[in-house]
């Protein structure tokens, strides 16, 4: 393609049909290659993702208020786009969150936290057929144990999401993605003595950090959930900033929640 | 070899076989159910309402007293056997579509025991022995093994086999409804049918009045293949031929195989062998031979049926149910030593369609691979460790979804239930979106104070006794509320002393920003959800 590209760039020298060209050679390009590579994420998330989307064989860590959600938000995008999800040992999901905010219920598959001998083998035997994986051990994860799961994943394709609220650093190894809340305030409750209002939706500074191409961190301000109960972008964007610097929002700034 | 017209055909029908394999009798109500759902009944309990297609509950409750069956096609096939083994007397070739019906081709069987009417005969009767009174038997005898099979299911009692002149399978098949051939002729086709259907063509003769060229345009060759039955024709398509030899695929099993399920093994490795060889070609087979050679000589040979193309896993399945079948025959058939040679012959072959996935980018079924590894978590934990999502109703966050035990479900079949219903239920008291996204199964205990330190209560009234102004949960240290909404108190089942509920649900943001929701029954609260 490139070689006839190159010879048709010397005879057509005017710029409508180079771009006609360029249009030509991108169809004619094969096709699925940025979707083997990463898994789709929805919408408001993309611009958080070096390439589009979370990359495929890599290890996902959410920490921060509103992990849970965080974590549903992003397997959304791969739930819609046919993928199945497995959640292990997260015996406590919000099903109906999940499904408002995105997930496809009808491939969610949900196992029970397995005795701490079992669980290298009981997520080995899922990650060689699932393509989410989403975990949260809670006793440490043996070295050898996790770079065989990853190995297996990378070879599979699939992605690992690690949820807070297990055993603090079960995981040995750093995570290949970080997704931190940084800071979150719920809208919605009435701030007076009569109980008025309810809540509604919640502002949440989203920060995806990690290895390689996703060294330099990345923000996004986000309404998790949104009005809706789905995702959908801050208006206010929150510009690109080292991480030394915190952002202050307006309302209380958040830390790990309890 | 290209033929229209079909060839004339007795079928085998053993009515409600998986019942009868059991070996429940047919007097007494008996249910099969697969993914929760009824997939055969004895005549008894049909009687008493049941039909197929039935939930479990549903079932149970208009039948009590059924014997329950899980759905095993093993046993069926097992069971079936000997009556596959008694028609080899009759005919060198038996077709066995699935357990409880095989067809054989009548050319040479009838002229040799004198016409159709007696060979139907003589089948009837050998059937009877082999069944030796556990079941029912109905044999049709038509042009083509769709008629027959059609035929079979007139007979009556005191009339076990109805013979179709040829030439009047069209005649006879004309007031069948339209969705015979899915249920009967086992085309997998639903959506043509469903069409044909509500364009007003509830019959087969209706269908077959349609000009053959307009059904091929407008449905393809799903819309051909309904039509060619519908008009008494061969359903096999006019592409069908037999393949040339060396697509056959031959194991030798050194040392001999005792074992079924150790052959069973050895049979999935061959039919994938068998799949690679006709997929270079573009085929797919819709008849294959299994046969099982044992070191003494024996010879045991079978031909499987499906008008789908046959999946390696089908296949494999096909030569396990054959080899249960033989070794657990009787003493007579029974093979005397291990199995030494296995091999698989595409006997029918057709062009491979190939699977097209849903127009609307609905492809939710779930891969072998993940049901495999789904089954070995299974193994590990325990079955009921592995649950899938599936709509209930309610108020509270838990009680919407909950999770059901993947085995009650068809993964491999769209499941429109685990979707959520809309806004719409009917549940006044319900706390409004956004759902929480963390519920624990065992809400832990909480509690709401007030300013003063005394517990918050909530009246007869659905008001707070004072407003919340601490929070603490599970014995951890208590925050200050900063932000409440509530009380959402709902009064439930009041209809039924045993079930009966009241409760209240409070909004709660403490200062670290969490937002919690708590619910107070008996005047104790607990954390039902954290919108984490």
């Amino acid at each position: 393609m490139g070689y006839i590209c190159s010879i048709l760039g010397c005879v057509v020298a005017s710029s409508p049909q180079r771009t006609e060209l360029h249009r030509l050679g991108d169809r004619a390009r094969p096709l699925m290659m940025a979707a083997e590579r990463v898994l789709p994420v929805t919408g408001p998330f993309e611009g958080l993702f070096p390439g589009g989307g979370v990359r495929r064989g890599s290890v996902v860590a959410t920490e921060g208020p509103g992990a849970t959600s965080l974590t549903l938000a992003l397997v959304a995008g791969a739930s819609q786009a046919g993928v199945w999800t497995v959640a292990v040992g997260v015996s406590a999901l919000g099903l109906a969150a999940a499904t408002e905010l995105g997930v496809d219920l009808e491939r969610l598959v949900v196992v029970d936290p397995p005795p701490v001998g079992q669980w290298p083998t009981v997520v080995a035997a899922l990650v060689d057929a699932f393509e989410v994986l989403v975990v949260c051990p809670e006793a440490r994860v043996r070295p050898t144990d996790a770079r065989r799961l990853v190995a297996r994943a990378r070879e599979r394709g699939a992605v690992l999401f690690h949820l807070p609220g297990g055993r603090a650093g079960a995981w040995p190894d750093a995570p290949d993605l970080r997704c931190r809340v940084v800071a979150a305030s719920w809208s919605g409750l009435g701030r007076d003595a009569t109980g008025s209002g309810h809540l509604r939706a919640r502002r949440v500074t989203v920060e995806v950090a990690g290895r390689r191409e996703a060294v330099r961190p990345r923000r996004a301000a986000l309404w998790l959930p949104g009005a809706d109960g789905g995702v959908a972008p801050a208006a206010r964007p929150v510009p690109t900033v080292p991480p030394a610097a915190p952002v202050v929002e307006t309302a209380a700034v958040m830390e790990e929640s309890a | 070899m290209r033929r229209s017209a079909a060839a004339r055909t007795l079928v085998v029908w053993c009515p409600d076989w998986p019942v009868v394999a059991a070996g429940i009798p047919l007097d007494q109500p008996a249910l099969v159910l697969h993914a929760n759902r009824v997939v055969a009944c004895s005549p008894a309990a049909r009687a008493e309402g049941v039909s197929e297609g039935l939930r479990r509950r549903e079932a149970q409750g208009r039948s009590p007293a059924a014997i329950v069956l899980a759905h095993d096609p093993a046993r069926d096939a097992r069971a079936f056997e000997p009556v596959v083994a008694a028609l080899d007397a009759v005919a060198p070739r038996v077709e066995v579509r699935l357990p409880g019906s095989c067809a054989l081709a009548t050319r040479g069987p009838a002229r040799y025991f004198g016409g159709d009417h007696a060979l139907a005969d003589t089948v009837t009767s050998l059937v009877a022995v082999a069944l030796d009174g556990r079941g029912q038997v109905a044999v049709g005898v038509a042009d083509g093994a769709f008629a027959a099979a059609c035929a079979a299911r007139t007979t009556g009692p005191g009339r076990a086999a109805v013979v179709v002149p040829p030439g009047e399978s069209a005649a006879s098949l004309a007031a069948w409804p339209t969705s015979t051939v899915t249920t009967v002729g086992g085309i997998e086709a639903p959506a043509v049918v469903d069409v044909l259907v509500r364009l007003g063509l509830t019959t087969l003769g209706a269908v077959a009045t349609l000009p053959p060229a307009d059904v091929l345009a407008r449905f393809g060759p799903d819309g051909e293949l309904v039509h060619r039955l519908a008009r008494g024709l061969d359903a096999r398509p006019l592409d069908a031929r037999h393949p040339a030899p060396d697509l056959t695929v031959t194991a030798e099993l050194d040392p001999p195989v005792e074992r079924v399920d150790t052959a069973a093994f050895l049979a999935v490795g061959l039919a994938d062998e068998l799949h690679r060889r006709l997929d270079e070609r573009g085929l797919a087979a819709i008849q294959v031979g299994i046969a099982a050679e044992t070191e003494h000589g024996e010879r045991h040979e079978r031909f499987w049926r499906h008008e789908g193309a046959l999946t390696p896993a089908a296949i494999a399945e096909r030569v396990r149910w054959q080899l249960d079948g033989w070794l657990s025959g009787s003493s007579a058939t029974r093979p005397t030593a291990g199995i030494t040679r296995l091999v698989l012959t595409p006997d029918e072959v057709v062009a491979a369609r190939g699977r097209q996935l849903g127009f609307w980018g609905g492809e939710s079924r779930v891969d072998e691979r993940a049901v495999r590894a789904l089954a070995r978590v299974q193994a590990l934990l325990g079955t009921e460790a592995v649950t899938v999502p599936e709509r209930r109703g309610g108020r509270g966050p838990a009680e919407r979804l909950v999770l059901v035990p993947v085995t009650t479900v068809d993964l491999t079949a769209p499941r429109p239930t685990a979707q959520p219903d809309g806004a719409a239920e009917p549940w006044p008291g319900r706390v409004p979106p956004p759902a929480p996204a963390v519920v624990p199964p065992d809400p832990p205990a909480a509690d709401l104070l007030a300013a003063d330190g005394a517990s918050v209560g909530v009246t007869g009234r659905g008001a707070v006794t004072a407003p919340p102004a601490e929070v603490a949960v599970d014995g951890a240290g208590s925050r200050k509320v900063v932000a409440w909404a509530g009380p959402w108190p709902v009064d439930e089942r009041w209809w039924d002393p045993a079930a009966h509920r009241r409760r209240a649900r409070v909004q709660v943001l403490d200062d670290t920003g969490t937002a919690r929701l708590l619910v107070i029954e008996d005047g104790r609260w607990r954390l039902e959800a954290t919108y984490d």
